[in-house]
């Protein structure tokens, strides 16, 4: 069978040693496969809910078997998620796996995204698959956002109505831009049959075609590797991809869908029968939105009392802070290798892997950037946190304004620090920055052996 | 007529039936017209190309090896000097109408997008309310201001368009004596009764929640928040325009009626909202 199939399609040797690449082995290479299984996981349930979403913004009564909601108008969508929610069997189970896979996704793309920026993996030849993956952020969180406004509940609606507003805010595009997007003045009844197109045809295609280019990019130049005994910047040393990289990865798969199992079962996510359905006239507080969103609602919460009018064109803040910060910091995010090689000069291609420690001014700019990321997300709970911790939110959002533009320098100058200090000490020790073959930090002896090469003694 | 020619008039008939699409487009569509014209501008551009294949470019057959499937595998015999680059770029006229057509052409496919949505026109700039429409509660009941408490904060409406998501309006009553509403606005809050529109003007957010100790609205989206007792100026929070006063008066029968519209655009800010006037898009 094999024989017959490779007589025709020639493909025994491509699959021969494809079968046999290397994989470097760290624990750290493994965040990316999550973000890709959890996209698994997300496109199984996906497909399951896309069989029962009515994507229909027309209002209808309510009639299911939430008594709360009886006899209130909702809108088919609405009636359609509570449906699934309440009735299908295994219906609800599947919903809440998608959100928290959703959840998971983008969590495990940004510390994958936090692991190669900090290891400096994306430099030369990885520019083009950093760029690729930033891409492939942007539509995650473009996925998340019309995912999350899919079910017509109060809270998701709210958080379609800033975008609207948002989108409302850009220069002289605006008004047309959302009138295009929405179908006319917000609040429409179309909306939600144009964002379930872009959440389960548009947006996927482009995810999945780019899912294809990143892995293929990967497996052309190969996984970087840390640096170690017989490794080196010209070679990849690991174990080959069959058998027990696959073993390792379809095992890895089946266990990040245990957890997301796991959550999906016994920890409630999205109760949109607690939210109850869309009205324009009514908003809930307090409203958090998912958590990847966070960074860009902190902004709009944190940014000043601040607006420009110039010959009759207002700049809206809705703009600068939901538009152009959020676009300034993504730009400098997908730029950074190329700022970087600039700013040190090193346009040499990298095999070998850096400890944070090793490229100080990297870790600072990354651990600042970082804060500044958290500081917009815990701006996102200021309400909340205003009423834990008994504080007048007013006194809270202060504070925040003040830190999101504090905080970022004095956590990049103390990383800087903390670098400068960590190589100081591996120098004084003399590790020089690398590692025993036990992964201990420590000096490695050398023997010359009888061949005339070098081996490592413990 | 030389394939040069040929090539030409393909792409110009293109480009023409391109632009034709555009216009027929916006002047109303017609499916008979739309589709000779697609025809016409995908026709053009594709009869150009073929032309070009097999008359400009240099078409020396060549041959390529069929290596055995299966394994091992040779790789192919690799093709010869890439053919006619040279004849091509010495055609600049027809590169150039080349990328006209490619060009007319994605506009042509493009335009389609504009039926997605109406132009927003003055909508951004009126609201339900008009002068006379009576203040009713979200159960329709037009509203005396016997029916209002002191410091009571209700969800209005124009009568017959309850629930109406920009004429949404929050009525409140405070003490004649209290109010410090800026110039120009006197009269419009008969007997303390004071009413601004209910979409914030940051986000757009309805403004839900109402602090009696110091008369402010609070938006709990963004928590903005507004007094209520000089014009609902913005105290705290991102939003930087007041919520737009709706004039009231007392009519007749001792119900409480709008003197007209908001006096400005309700909502988050756009860039033309400081346009006034009839005129516009």
């Amino acid at each position: 069978m094999i024989r017959w199939v490779d007589d025709r399609l020639g493909l025994a040797s491509f699959a021969r040693s494809g079968l046999r690449k290397v994989f470097p082995d760290h624990w750290s290479f493994l965040l990316g496969e999550v973000a890709l299984f959890c996209f698994v996981v997300l496109l199984v349930t996906g497909i399951f809910l896309t069989l029962f979403y009515v994507p229909d913004g027309t209002p209808v009564i309510y009639e299911g078997p939430y008594p709360p909601l009886q006899g209130q108008q909702v809108s088919a969508a609405y009636e359609s998620v509570m449906k699934l929610s309440f009735e299908v069997r295994a219906g609800l189970v599947m919903r809440q796996v998608h959100h928290w896979a959703a959840l998971v996704f983008l969590a495990a793309i940004t510390v994958h995204i936090l692991r190669v920026f900090f290891t400096g993996a994306f430099r030369r030849p990885r520019e083009i698959n950093w760029l690729v993956g930033i891409g492939l952020l942007t539509l995650a969180l473009a996925m998340g956002i019309t995912g999350y406004s899919l079910p017509d509940d109060l809270l998701s609606g709210t958080g379609l109505r800033i975008l609207y507003s948002v989108v409302l805010g850009i220069p002289f595009l605006g008004p047309y831009l959302a009138f295009l997007l929405f179908g006319g003045e917000f609040p429409t009844e179309t909306i939600v049959s144009r964002l379930f197109v872009f959440h389960i045809m548009l947006l996927p295609a482009l995810l999945i075609g780019g899912i294809l280019v990143h892995l293929a990019i990967l497996w052309r130049q190969k996984h970087s590797q840390w640096p170690g005994p017989g490794r080196t910047e010209h070679n990849v040393v690991g174990k080959p991809f069959w058998p027990s990289q696959v073993l390792k990865s379809t095992g890895l798969m089946l266990l990040t869908a245990a957890v997301l199992g796991l959550m999906g079962g016994l920890l409630q996510i999205n109760p949109i029968w607690t939210y109850g359905p869309f009205e324009a006239t009514t908003v809930s507080a307090p409203a958090q939105p998912d958590w990847y969103v966070g960074w860009l609602d902190g902004a709009l919460r944190l940014f000043p009392r601040f607006e420009l009018t110039v010959l009759g064109v207002t700049l809206a803040d809705t703009f600068i802070a939901g538009v152009l910060i959020p676009g300034f910091a993504f730009t400098i995010m997908a730029l950074w290798p190329f700022i970087e090689a600039r700013v040190n000069g090193d346009r040499a291609a990298h095999q070998l892997l850096q400890r944070p420690r090793d490229a100080p001014l990297r870790s600072a700019v990354g651990v600042a950037g970082l804060t500044f990321f958290v500081t917009l997300t815990l701006a996102a709970g200021n309400d909340v946190a205003a009423n834990i911790f008994r504080v007048p939110v007013e006194t809270l959002t202060d504070l925040l304004r003040l830190a999101v533009v504090v905080a970022p320098p004095v956590a990049g100058v103390v990383t800087w620090r903390v670098c400068r200090e960590l190589q100081r000490r591996d120098v004084e020790r003399g590790t020089n920055g690398e590692r025993g073959n036990d992964g201990e930090a420590g000096p490695v002896r050398l023997r010359r052996n009888d061949a005339g090469g070098f081996e490592e003694v413990d | 007529m030389s394939a040069e020619r040929w090539i030409s008039v393909g792409l110009a008939l293109s480009i023409a039936a391109s632009i034709g699409l555009v216009v027929t487009y916006v002047l109303g569509g017609q499916p008979q017209v739309e589709g000779a014209l697609l025809a016409v501008a995908l026709g053009g551009l594709g009869a150009a190309l073929v032309v070009w294949a097999a008359r400009l470019v240099d078409a020396r057959t060549q041959t390529e090896a069929l290596h055995p499937t299966g394994s091992p595998g040779g790789t192919p015999a690799a093709t010869e000097e890439p053919v006619g680059a040279g004849e091509v770029t010495r055609r600049r006229f027809l590169l150039r109408l080349l990328a006209g057509a490619g060009a007319a052409l994605a506009a042509a496919l493009a335009i389609p997008v504009l039926s997605l949505g109406p132009r927003p026109g003055r909508e951004l700039f009126r609201t339900d309310w008009a002068g006379g429409a009576r203040v009713v509660d979200a159960d329709g009941r037009p509203l005396r201001v016997a029916d209002l408490a002191i410091d009571s904060v209700r969800t209005v409406f124009p009568e017959g368009r309850i629930g109406s998501p920009d004429g949404q309006t929050l009525l409140i009553r405070v003490r004649p004596a209290d109010l410090a509403l800026p110039d120009g606005r006197a009269g419009w809050a008969p007997e303390g009764c004071v009413a601004y529109s209910k979409v914030c003007t940051h986000a757009g957010c309805p403004v839900g929640l109402y602090r009696a100790a110091d008369h402010a609205l609070l938006c709990p989206c963004h928590q903005s928040t507004f007094d209520v007792l000089r014009g609902a100026v913005p105290t705290f929070g991102p939003a930087v325009r007041p919520l737009p006063q709706l004039p009231l008066e007392i009519d007749g029968d001792g119900y409480l009626v709008a003197t007209g519209d908001f006096p400005e655009p309700v909502g988050p800010p756009f860039w033309d909202m400081t346009h006034d006037g009839e005129a516009g898009g």
